[in-house]
């Protein structure tokens, strides 16, 4: 992290003076660490439940008191959990419905922010304002309109009704085009004058310097479509179609008490996500400081 | 793509040059704009306005939908349901936001100096955010199990010999759901007011140091000023998002039991998806956009008397 040098400069001050130390570290250092580790502890406690219990056997989960280590380990509830739905497929669409929603989300919005920030037209205004009227209304009140649209088209349980509806994205076009203002006209002067074209501006200069706000927005779609559940439910009704998070529903509804397959695929359905999480924590923060999305 | 390129190239010949240049300009801009507006009229602008439209009828989608006026919303009025529903959901937005950003305030605070493992904590924090809902609210459900949940074990174990029945229980069902969306919520709200911190210059803190300000008061005249446009942020953000609460009502508790944790969102999914009673449904979608839109104007209205942008 870049800021580290200012915030050592108090501490390192700091240290000579204070005469209170513990193996090196200050009262106030082990204040901290009494405060933070249990608080950690607590945020991780469900995550190790869920894995404990799912490798735990059926007749084990009941044990008081309980234990974290299961014995044995049970495996199969993994194996298991593939047998009773296919979770190959929910992993399958989950990935093919994040992952286009995340292209097209991340392509259409650029290419329309290009045109908000950096063109002149008839109209541009009065658009863009329509673009942003719509960031407040909440998604609930144009699921009920979109469920009715599909139904008429007869798309109802298809790709294209979990991909197409989220993958015009008002508020990537507005993030995307608030980053593109910011960079200087001059680099775009130079290139016009080389003769080149809106499409050559747009991928050799602007993409190339929006590389942050491009994949804030792409890990951020990709998280929000990946953990989507209202609306994947609402439009799918097969088994076939279901995302990860409405198969876990489904599993839910037959096995409502199967605590080690239901925690057995809970499990499946955050290794993805937290695994890409802890490699690229970075850029999962950086994100977040950047556009104010992510949350609940 | 080959759409967008159709300003640039192909002009017939043109007459006058600042003309044909305007012309190609507002052809390319729109060619850059069209895939992107066509998605968006399509499924987000249209829809909104069909919304409107449907609020203001009977539609079951077996018979043509019915035009009756105001009705649904008069029919809100006077709906016991619909006015538990708000209830709860204020419920859990005052529950959950304070509390949530409470806690990641000092969290950020305490993450804030330079201690050993700041990273390992920072991502123990965030881990909830980054969670599944529907995952995470399956393993609350088990932690909350009456008789062989994690969290009832616990508290046998200290002594509590009757714990309450959690997610089965009419009073303790919604603070519930309250304790796990503060778990899930804290460490997005954290990273925000982490950023906050480090944009506080520090030479103010040791100016306040020489003239002798004790920690609290640094806490109190230099922190929560200079935080308070992130604090300002953290919240309109975090309300909105609350007010939309759906996914941990309906895989923890149903909105049960006897509509306990049934939300604003939780009830439009009954309505229109279960009840297909379409227009009542989207005429509580545009009661709860009223809501977070008026919630969301009061707050930047005061705004100006505790937040600093300096």
């Amino acid at each position: 992290m870049t800021e580290r040098p200012e915030r050592d400069r108090p501490a390192r001050r700091e240290r000579p003076r204070g005469s209170r130390s513990l193996l090196g570290y200050s009262l106030g250092n082990w204040l901290l660490a009494a405060f933070l580790v249990p608080t950690a502890i607590l945020m991780l406690m469900p995550f190790v439940w869920m894995l404990s219990t799912s490798l735990k056997s059926a007749g084990a989960v009941f044990e008081y008191p309980p234990s974290f280590i299961p014995n044995p380990f049970r495996w199969d509830n993994y194996t298991r959990l593939f047998e009773v739905l296919p979770f190959a497929r929910f992993f399958l669409n989950s990935v093919i419905v994040a992952g286009s929603v995340t292209i097209l989300a991340v392509a259409t919005s650029a290419m329309a922010a290009y045109a908000f920030a950096r063109l002149r037209f008839p109209g541009r205004d009065t658009l863009f304002i329509g673009y942003l009227a719509t960031l407040m209304i909440p998604a609930q009140v144009v699921i009920i309109p979109n469920f009715i649209l599909l139904r008429n088209l007869g798309w109802i349980d298809t790709y294209q009704a979990l991909i197409l509806p989220a993958a015009f994205s008002a508020f990537g076009t507005f993030l995307l085009r608030q980053n593109f203002l910011t960079i200087p006209g001059e680099l775009e002067d130079a290139a016009v004058v080389d003769g080149a074209s809106h499409w050559q501006i747009f991928t050799r200069v602007i993409l190339p310097l929006s590389g942050p706000a491009l994949s804030a927005l792409a890990i951020f779609t990709f998280l929000f479509n990946w953990n989507s559940f209202l609306y994947p439910l609402v439009v799918t009704n097969s088994t076939a179609m279901s995302t990860l998070t409405v198969g876990l529903n489904t599993l839910q509804g037959q096995y409502n008490t199967a605590w080690t397959l239901l925690m057995a695929g809970s499990v499946l359905a955050l290794v993805p996500v937290l695994t890409v999480f802890l490699f690229a924590q970075r850029y999962f923060i950086k994100g977040i400081t950047l556009t104010g999305i992510g949350g609940r | 793509m080959a759409v967008s390129t159709n300003g640039d190239t192909g002009q017939p010949t043109p007459r006058r040059r600042t003309n044909r240049l305007r012309h190609r300009t507002t052809l390319a801009a729109y060619g850059f704009l069209l895939p992107n507006l066509v998605g968006f009229l399509v499924f987000t602008f249209l829809p909104v306005l069909a919304a409107l439209l449907i609020s203001f009828t009977n539609w079951d989608l077996l018979r043509p939908p019915e035009w009756v006026g105001i009705a649904n919303y008069e029919r809100l009025v006077s709906d016991s349901t619909f006015h538990r529903v708000l209830r709860n959901t204020t419920v859990y937005v005052l529950g959950t936001v304070p509390i949530q950003m409470a806690l990641a305030l000092l969290v950020a605070m305490a993450l804030n100096q330079r201690i050993p493992g700041r990273t390992f904590f920072r991502a123990a924090y965030f881990m909830p955010v980054v969670a599944s809902t529907v995952a995470v609210a399956l393993v609350w459900r088990w932690i909350f199990h009456a008789d062989f949940g994690l969290l009832n074990s616990a508290l046998y174990m200290i002594g509590v010999s009757d714990p309450p029945n959690w997610l089965s229980s009419t009073r303790w069902a919604l603070p519930a759901i309250i304790i796990m969306s503060i778990w899930q919520q804290v460490g997005f709200s954290m990273v925000l007011f982490l950023a906050g911190l480090q944009g506080v210059p520090q030479h103010l803190y040791e100016a306040a140091k020489i003239d002798g300000a004790s920690q609290w008061d640094r806490f109190v005249h230099i922190t929560i000023p200079m935080l308070s446009s992130t604090t300002f942020f953290v919240l309109v953000i975090s309300v909105i998002n609350s007010f939309q609460v759906f996914d941990q009502a309906f895989i923890m508790t149903e909105g049960g039991p006897a509509n306990a944790t049934n939300t604003i969102v939780f009830n439009i999914y009954r309505y229109a998806f279960q009840f297909f009673q379409m227009g009542y449904a989207a005429s509580m979608a545009w009661v709860l956009f009223a809501i977070i839109f008026v919630v969301t104007v009061v707050q930047f209205r005061y705004q100006r008397q505790w937040v600093h942008y300096d």
